[in-house]
């Protein structure tokens, strides 16, 4: 073993104040003991898993026995509307467009913008501007998210509308473009803003994470700055980068707060933008804000659509893991 | 000739790419300024003491947030004082007792997995565990158990209902996963070194960790604890869930009352259409950041002050 190497001037702790225990019996017992007690805490996750599963699976069960639900149609069906209509029908596809809708709009706003940034703070700017744009970032990311969706609300959609006038003459057709009191894209931009500190922070860890002799090479060759980073740091880091960009794209998924303020409550089928759409999240809050009974299927269909949605960012994030562990460039 | 345009050419990229850095590094900065901005020109003059330390109110102009923000204060305390630990004992545990096995590696990819779960669905958890749990003791609040009289600070009824304490603990599962991989980053970056020092003069592992390691780690685990509270402090969602929108016009009294908690107070006032309500959410969201700003300014101060290098 190699002698210990003390690198402050004072020792940390003075291993004599321990309080040590008579015999080593007692002191074996008490160490088994604490690591028992710890290790109880770490299956605690497991058990918080495997809890969430459960009672998704077991009312999720309990959902499909009902009459008027079928399993083919939950999957297949285009159309979601428990609340309104004599006849109520069990589709999840509008609630999942309206979804991915939102998510759409919301990665093609955050992955570029926060890519891009991440490759700024990495390899262009001073210690001095990181230091400024940095904690920038950390105040957006604590930003609640309700604050996001209140910002949607009273100033992203109100520019949005001072777009109407010029939409109007050119747009038109079976389906006009005009920007209501709630949109897909208010809701999507501002969960953009949300998700940007995320992109931009994990991939700036995956850009600085890169040794630096590949860009020492890489500029002894002659490359530009641009060619460095771009052609050889950004290959390099790939791999977390898609895995940053996968836990932005989950987090935009299960975002609840922006869509249920600024996106609408009408679940239906559409790639355009100005319209109103419902994601799975804001139907979730409707049901459990709303008045119907704790054992009636529009209440169940909550637990349906949750199951859903805890499939969806499950599978994103496993695909990320497996991103970092099968694509990471390992530099030694 | 073709090499020195080729040259020109790559240089011209490089400038273009540098202003398309320039251009998207401002966004977020534009974006941020955009956003306080326009809060606190909405909610700048409705922003009083009275407002602080009133109830709430049918009228905009009486509303107050007492109550939710002393609702806020008792879930995130409840939350940090059980997350904490658990999230803490875990990360040592997986740090510096668990040998490699397959046991370690599912809970290692099962806390990533519960760190991407949405909050909303969390908020089911809760639900289901806590406020009703599992209807094992009966679906009617009337004839639930009760341990202590009402008067007391640990008042409980099982089950726990939408009260603070079924809020914290469903907070807790939200931060869990977050305090757990921050403390294990902060366990990680102690040297090795420190560890075999102290085994190597006598220390039990036990002792290692509780002398050496963890005093080492701990501006780490505790600016990863701050930005975890700072989070928990503005989720809302999974207590949406949990017990909806209440108006509520005392402030907690012990683990049953029933809360309200600032976010979600900020989401029904800016929720409805009158511009009233909208200026009194934004005087609520200056509060909520102004508490958010503290957090964060304890976590970089702990950040640049305590942490002395190991290395």
């Amino acid at each position: 073993m190699t002698s210990p190497s003390t690198s402050s001037d004072a020792p940390l702790c003075d291993l004599t104040q321990l309080g040590r225990p008579k015999s080593v019996s007692a002191r074996t017992w008490r160490e088994r003991l604490i690591v028992g007690t710890l290790a109880i805490a770490a299956t605690f996750s497991i058990f918080v898993t495997t809890t969430i599963v459960v009672v998704l699976a077991r009312e999720t069960i309990g959902f499909f026995e009902f009459p008027d639900v079928s399993l083919v149609e939950f999957f297949t069906g285009l159309e979601w509307n428990p609340l309104l209509g004599a006849e109520k029908h069990f589709g999840i596809w509008p609630l999942v467009s309206g979804t991915l809708l939102v998510t759409v709009i919301a990665a093609s706003f955050a992955l570029p913008v926060g890519l891009i940034s991440a490759i700024y703070l990495s390899e262009y700017a001073s210690p001095r501007v990181r230091a400024i744009l940095k904690p920038g970032l950390e105040i957006l990311a604590g930003i609640p998210t309700v604050v996001y969706g209140f910002f949607a609300l009273t100033v992203i959609t109100p520019l949005l509308q001072k777009a109407n006038p010029f939409l109007e003459t050119f747009g038109g057709g079976d389906a006009p473009i005009a920007f209501g009191n709630y949109n897909a894209m208010a809701a999507g931009l501002a969960t953009g803003i949300m998700i940007l500190p995320i992109v931009c922070s994990l991939s700036e860890d995956a850009l600085r994470a890169v040794p630096r002799s590949l860009r020492d090479g890489a500029f002894a060759l002659g490359g530009t700055r641009f060619d460095v980073s771009v052609k050889v740091v950004l290959p390099a880091a790939l791999s977390g980068i898609v895995a940053a960009f996968l836990l932005a794209i989950s987090r935009a998924v299960g975002e609840t707060m922006i869509v249920a303020l600024a996106a609408g409550g009408i679940a239906q089928i559409t790639a355009n933008p100005s319209a109103e759409v419902q994601t799975m999240t804001a139907y979730m809050v409707q049901i459990f804000l709303g008045d119907a009974p704790a054992t009636g299927v529009e209440y169940k269909s909550s637990y349906a659509v949750a199951a859903t949605l805890f499939v969806m960012t499950f599978v994103i994030t496993m695909i990320g893991q497996w991103v970092l562990r099968r694509f990471r460039e390992e530099y030694d | 000739m073709a090499k020195s345009r080729s040259i020109a050419s790559r240089v011209f990229k490089d400038r273009a790419f540098l202003w398309a850095c320039l251009v998207a590094t401002n966004v977020a900065i534009v974006v941020l300024a955009v956003l306080l901005i326009s809060i606190f020109w909405q909610g700048w003059d409705t922003l009083s003491w009275k407002f602080i330390t009133s109830f709430a109110s049918r009228k905009p102009s009486e509303a107050g947030i007492l109550a939710p923000l002393m609702g806020s204060v008792w879930v995130c305390t409840i939350c940090g004082l059980v997350a904490l630990p658990l999230g803490v004992g875990t990360a040592i545990y997986l740090e510096e007792f668990a040998k490699r096995s397959w046991f370690t590696k599912i809970v290692q990819t099962n806390i990533m997995n519960l760190a991407g779960v949405p909050s909303i669905v969390y908020g089911i958890l809760g639900l289901t565990a806590f406020a009703r749990m599992f209807g094992a003791f009966g679906t009617n609040v009337d004839d639930a158990y009760t341990i202590g009289n009402e008067e007391s600070f640990f008042f409980l009824r099982i089950p726990f209902g939408s009260s603070v304490l079924a809020g914290g603990l469903t907070l807790m599962l939200v931060i869990l996963p977050v305090v757990i991989i921050s403390t294990q980053e902060a366990l990680r970056a102690v040297p090795s070194s420190l560890r075999s020092g102290a085994l190597a003069l006598g220390a039990t592992p036990w002792q290692t960790v509780w002398g050496i390691t963890l005093p080492a780690a701990i501006p780490g685990i505790m600016t990863g604890a701050i930005l975890s509270m700072s989070r928990a402090i503005g989720e809302s969602a999974p207590l949406l869930v949990l017990g909806g929108l209440l108006l509520v016009f005392n402030t907690p009294t012990n683990l049953m009352s029933d809360f309200a908690i600032l976010p979600l107070q900020i989401y029904n006032w800016a929720g409805r259409p009158q511009d009233e309500f909208h200026a009194i959410a934004a005087s609520a969201i200056i509060i909520q950041l102004c508490v958010l700003l503290f957090f964060n300014g304890i976590a970089v101060f702990i950040r640049q002050k305590l942490q002395k290098p190991l290395q």
